[in-house]
This record gives C-alpha cells, structure tokens and sequence, in this order.
C-alpha cells in the first residue's frame, strides 16, 4: 500500500496533483482510492487529499501516523500534517509560505523555524522551491505539477508513467507549460 | 472499461446507464457534482432548480409522467424538499424515482450534521447507501428496480467521504426505458383525505414487504472472519471496519429497511454484536427494539466522522497518533476581491447585527470582520431580521439581513412578501455575485444561463422585489465603500421594508485581473486600517505591511481604507 497525504492551501491546486497520481495508478494497474475536498473549507482554507494506491485499498482515508509520503504545498501546512507520516516517511515540502487569516490579523504569528519543528519530530523534510521553478516553467500556476514531479521521482515511478497522467489531468490547451513544469519538477533532486 | 471516478460522477453514470430522463437537483456540497456530471449526458434532461422542494416536485411529476427521474441534494437539502416527498411516499411512482441525499457528517461544509436515515424511516419509503464509486453506480440502477417493483421513491444515501472520494468504477451502456404513459388515476394519484387514507394502507404493506424481502436481498451481505465479534456496518464505515478490525460483518447496502431475521441470524454466528455508525444510532434502536442484543454508540459517539485508526482505538485501545506542535488555524476565508468583503466591513463599522445566511458570505462571521450574528438555515436571515422587528427588539433599527442571490431565490423571497405584507420594516442586502458561488459556481434564475450554460430567461431581482412590493429597492457596487455606507444608513433608517441589491460579479468568475495592488513602505503608516478587512491579500510580516502579488486581483477595495495614499495602483507592464 502506497499512501500520500497532499497538503495544502485552497486554491493550489491540490485537487489535481492527487487525480495524476490515480492516473498513474490507472496506469499502473493498482486500485486507487482518492479522498477529496470540496466546497467551503477550499476557499483559502487548510485542505487535504488522501491519496492511496495498492492491490486492494479499502478506507479513502489514511490514518495518522501511516503516510508514507506527504507532499506539502506549504510550509505551515507541512507542519499542520507532519505527525500523518510514518517515522521511516517523507515529507517533500513547497518552500513557500502562505500567511493563514490569524496571522494577517495579528492573532498568531507564523512559526519561522518550521523546518527545525518538523526535524525535532524525527522527521526529515525535502525542501522544493516550486514555485520559483514553476515560475522558470512559465506559469506560477504549475507549482502543483512541479511537486507532483517532485514527489513522483522520490518515490521511483517512471518519468514516462507520470507524463502519461498528466497527460490525461491537464487542458490539452495548458500541457506545454505543464509538461515542462513537470520535468523541471521531475529533475529536481 | 473501468475509469477512476469521484463516486457523485459514478451515481450520475448509474443514473445514464439506468436510462433517466430527467433530472433536477439544487446545489449543495457533498452533492452538487452529481448534478453537474448528469448535465453532460444529452440523453437526460437536466437542470437546476431554485430549491429542493421544486427539484423533487420536478423529478414526482416526470415520474408519474411515466419516466425514471431523480433529484439531488446535500442532508438539509431533504428538510425543503420534505413535503413533496411525504406525499409521492402515498402516491407512489410511474417510472422510477430516485432521490439522492448527501449528508455531511463532521460538518465539512454545513450547519447541521443531521441524519437523513430518519427520512427514509419516517417517509415509510426504501434507503441504499453504497461504500464506494462502483457499488453508487450498481446502486442507482438497483434503486430503480425497486422503485418500479414496489412502487416507492427510492432514497439513496451518500456521506461527503463516499461523494467525495474516488475508486474504479465498470462502465457499462445506457439501457434505454420504454415510458409509461400517464393513466388517469384519482385513487393513486389525489391526495385528499379519502384517497391518502386508503393509500396509506398501502404504505404500510410495502414497507411490511420491504422489512420482509430486504432479508433475502443481495444488497446485504455477510462478510464472516473471526466470530468473537461481529459488526453491522454500512457505507464508508463498513470500509473503516473491513481495515480496522477482524470482526466479521454485516454489510448493509439496504439501510432502511433493515433486515432484522438476518441479522438475528448473523448475531447468533458471533460472540458478541456490535453496531458501528457515524451519526445516529438509527441501526442500534432498531436492533435492540427488537430484541436484538447490540452495543455502539456508548463506546463511539454521535459525532464526526469515524475513521480506521478511531476506531482501532475505540476498539482494541491502539493509540492514536496525535500532532505535537501547535500550528495557527487556516480557516476558510473570502477570496482576495470578494465582493462581499467591503460590505461587511461597513456594516461591522456601523455596529449593525447582521442577520445571516447560508453561502460563502457566512465567512463574514470569521475574524477580522466577525459581522454575522447569526445564520440557520437558506432564506432564515430575513425572516429572522423581521422577527426581530416584531418582537420591537432594540437591536431592529440597527439591523440588516444579509443573503446571496441564490439564496434569494431559493427561499429568501417568501420572507421579503411575508415582510411586506406584514408591515415590517426590516431591511436585507442581497449580496448579487451574479453566480451561486460557495459550491462551485451553478447558474442560477438570476444568471440567465440554464445548468448546460445555454442562454434562458433572466430573473430580474429589481422587479421582483417591486412586484411584490417593496418601497425601497435600491442597487449598490459592492465595491463602492462610501456608497454602501450612505446606502445602508439611508435604508436602515427607512419604516418600509426595503432591499438593497449589492452587486458585483464573484471575482473567481474573472480570469484576467489588472495588475496587483502595492504598498508605499515610504507613505506607509502602519495604522493597520487596511488589515481590518480581513483581505488574504494583505499580510502583515513582522509589522510591515505588504500586498501578495499572487493573491491580488485589484479590487480596490483597501485603497479606500488607507488615509495616507499608501496602497499604489499596479502597473501594466509595458
């Protein structure tokens, strides 16, 4: 069983970084199942996906502490979500940070040792400016199919496969720029 | 062919493969996709309606008019369309009739976690709740099949874990439906007092029948493993329970009725029987009010959603992993540009209580703005700004309703004529973003585009609001912070009923916006007056102000608020 928590802010575009990896599921000829979300905790809220793929999935959720990948759109998300990892997991984290409402309004303050927390956690997160090489793809907009590149080269599968189901998730009019968001994204490490 | 696919994608499939005609829902997470998926299939007539009442009353008729129909809606979505769906229990279908409810446990997107089981229990009329994409689709089908072969409404009942989440589903061809023309039939299909009585009669049999053949009935089934616990369980549950436990199981695909016989049966294979259920416990009393010895709720509560680790835990005392650093909340907040924002900030500056509703406008309540004080339910803000103005409240010459379009003409306007007619003087802000926008922009009556986005007749909200005769109409731009201010005064002040139509296009409808806004560090104050409006936009980093270019879209409405001409125009790039 394969389980990827994807984390984020509403509005990055989460919603499609999970529909590639069932792609390459699909493609792969795993069961997948995919937990979503929808309505008003996306607008500009802390969202989640959950992400699984195996021979027989049953739950659409993956339990805390039984993730073996998070794939962090934001820093402060990253942290929100860290304890979701496995002790031997991965947490691949968007180096971008998004102030949420009680920052903005002076009633928190935005941790600025997020990395350093989520080591103290026995954790090991993999930085990725995404945005910046989204930026250098074309479109600031293709951060999620850099980190899924990102993410989808962590774990092993093939370059061709996740074309493929990018492929099948992207506007045919948006593919260009996606498709080198990818590859920028795929060759990071 | 088998395609991964959301499980509200895989009921409207069911409802294609099952041969539906027609098809009307009103909008309302977990449910809405299931609607939009159906308008792509041109073999069934789709729409959306102005509420549920009207979307089942559409899918009773077309079902009587001799085709498979169906309607669909969120958990609250039922208590609207109640009524019609009571009496079409009595009256029975011509073609299939299918009605389907998402509920909302945990709240993701509601106000209430109310359980729509009780619905189907109370309706007298046949429930199915499937536990992933393919069983929603087989489902569907098989709903209809019931429905014709008993002659019943169907509900079926989807949770947001289950709407919400994909898995692989069988494609299968569209069967077509021979229609069945509509016959004269008093009897059937009158529901006065002398034909209801005898057709209750018949509800009772049918659900006698029902009771009685759902144990037989391949839509439940047994899973056995070890025998020193066995659970009854349905929809996304059953799959927490299938991961969590060995127990065996009985999987109910059929949750009203439920087959008691077999699940005696079941009980007496087991040590010990165990109910797992999110919500209410509405398969627990059942069981133990006939006699059928259980335990569930005592150990796992009415509230949320269950999950496989909450469960391990309940059950075998397995910790459950818990976040250790404390991290500031992200709650959902109004879009940079919303056009909405603006107006509450006036009404908090004007110390208004402001009656709320249902939609994205909610997200007034939250910090900064914090300026609804209330919300209950679609169209309840101006009932309640009127009840407030009978009951000569203190705080009624300093109130507002506040309502979105859509939510207008979902319910709101029988509140404006009951305002007129009753001589209140109660005033509501239709919030016009010209879109239903919290659940993904639907069109609506006031869009002037029909669910498949072809061109229709356009509500005029101005001449409504005339024709049922309110004194004082009068349009604002959202976006003009004086002028709402000296609207809202004016209007407030007034002893007539009056509206004022706030209007601006969702901003989230634009693609293209003129180049982001910024701060002036020189001219830059620090007074922090912009941050009062609660702008995504606009963060304050260690004291210093500054405009996300990523979240800006121009909207202007911060430059109003800056005294000292901090907040600069963008510019194009040349």
């Amino acid at each position: 069983m394969l389980n990827v928590l994807i984390v984020g802010v509403g509005g990055q575009g989460t919603l499609l970084a999970s529909r590639v990896l069932g792609a390459v599921a699909d493609i792969l000829g795993k069961d997948c199942k995919l937990s979503e979300v929808h309505g008003m905790s996306q607008r500009g809220g802390s969202v989640v996906t959950h992400v699984r793929i195996g021979d027989d999935v049953c739950a659409p959720l993956i339990s805390e502490g039984e993730a073996d990948y998070i794939l962090a759109f934001e820093k402060l998300e990253a942290l929100r979500w860290a304890h979701y990892l496995k002790d031997e997991g991965a947490l691949l984290v968007n180096d971008q940070e998004i102030m949420p409402m009680p920052v903005i309004t002076g009633a928190a303050d935005y941790p600025t040792d997020i990395y350093t927390k989520i080591k103290a956690q026995g954790k090991q997160p993999v930085v990725i400016n995404g945005l910046q090489i989204a930026c250098d793809a074309g479109t600031s907009k293709a951060v999620n199919v850099v980190m899924i590149g990102a993410l989808c080269s962590l774990i092993g599968i093939e370059y061709d496969t996740v074309l493929e189901a990018v492929r099948r998730c992207v506007p045919q009019k948006l593919l260009e720029v996606n498709e080198r968001a990818l590859n920028m994204g795929y060759k990071y490490r | 062919m088998k395609r991964l696919m959301l499980t509200n994608e895989a009921v409207a499939r069911g409802a294609y493969e099952a041969g539906v005609k027609v098809v009307s829902s009103y909008p309302g997470t977990p449910s809405t996709e299931i609607t939009e998926f159906i308008s792509k299939y041109n073999e069934i007539y789709s729409e959306w309606a102005p509420n549920e009442k009207v979307a089942c009353e559409v899918a009773v008729g077309a079902s009587l008019a001799g085709v498979r129909s169906m309607c669909c809606m969120k958990h609250v979505g039922v208590n609207v369309a109640a009524d019609p769906l009571f009496t079409a229990a009595y009256t029975g279908v011509g073609r299939g009739m299918v009605l389907v409810v998402a509920d909302d446990p945990a709240m993701h997107s509601s106000q209430n976690e109310q359980d729509s089981r009780f619905y189907a229990r109370s309706a007298h009329v046949p429930m199915l709740e499937p536990a992933d994409s393919q069983e929603a689709k087989d489902f569907v089908k098989r709903a209809y099949e019931i429905s014709e072969e008993y002659d019943t409404p169907v509900m079926l009942r989807l949770t947001t874990r289950i709407a919400h989440s994909q898995s692989f589903v069988e494609l299968l061809d569209r069967q077509e439906v021979e229609k069945k023309e509509f016959s004269k039939d008093i009897a059937k299909y009158v529901m006065m007092p002398q034909f209801a009585r005898k057709r209750h009669v018949y509800v009772e049999q049918r659900e006698n029948k029902l009771a009685s053949d759902c144990n037989v009935s391949d839509l439940n089934r047994v899973e056995m493993r070890s025998t020193k616990l066995g659970i009854v369980c349905a929809g996304a549950v059953y799959q927490y329970v299938k991961e969590a436990t060995d127990a065996s199981i009985f999987k109910l695909g059929m949750v009203y009725p439920i087959p008691m016989d077999a699940i005696r049966e079941f009980a007496s294979k087991v040590d010990k029987l165990m109910v797992v259920e999110e919500l209410e416990p509405f398969f627990e009393n059942q069981l133990k009010a006939h006699g059928i010895a259980c335990s569930g709720k005592e150990l796992l509560g009415k509230q949320g959603e269950y999950s496989s680790a909450y469960l391990r835990n309940k059950l075998y005392g397995t910790e459950m992993v818990k976040a250790t650093t404390e991290v500031p909340m992200r709650p959902p907040v109004m879009c940079a540009g919303c056009p909405h924002r603006g107006v509450f900030y006036i009404l908090k500056k004007l110390g208004m209580v402001v009656s709320g509703d249902i939609g994205c406008y909610t997200l007034g309540a939250q910090a900064p703005l914090s300026a609804v004080d209330m919300c209950v339910c679609m169209g309840a803000s101006i009932g309640m700004a009127h009840g407030f103005d009978k009951a000569e409240s203190m705080h009624a010459r300093k109130m507002v309703a506040v309502i979105g379009d859509s939510t207008f003409i979902h319910s709101g306007i029988t509140n404006v004529i009951n305002a007129v007619y009753n001589q209140g003087t109660s005033t509501t802000i239709i919030l016009d973003n010209s879109i239903t926008g919290m659940t993904g922009h639907q069109q609506n009556p006031a869009t002037g585009k029909t669910l498949k986005g072809d061109p229709t007749a356009k509500l005029d909200l101005e001449a409504l609001l005339k024709a049922v005769g309110v004194p004082s109409v009068v349009v604002v731009d959202a976006y003009d912070l004086k002028e709402v201010e000296r609207v809202v005064k004016e209007e407030t002040a007034k002893e007539v009923v009056s509206v004022i139509i706030a209007r601006r296009p969702c901003i989230l409808l634009t693609k293209k916006y003129p180049p982001a806004f910024s701060i002036d560090s020189d001219k830059c104050k620090k007074c922090k007056a912009c941050l009062k409006i609660g702008c995504p936009a606009i963060e304050n980093i260690g004291g210093s102000i500054r405009i996300n270019k990523e979240l800006c879209v121009a909207c202007g409405v911060c430059k109003q608020l800056c005294k000292f001409d901090a907040i600069e125009e963008g510019k194009t790039n040349a």
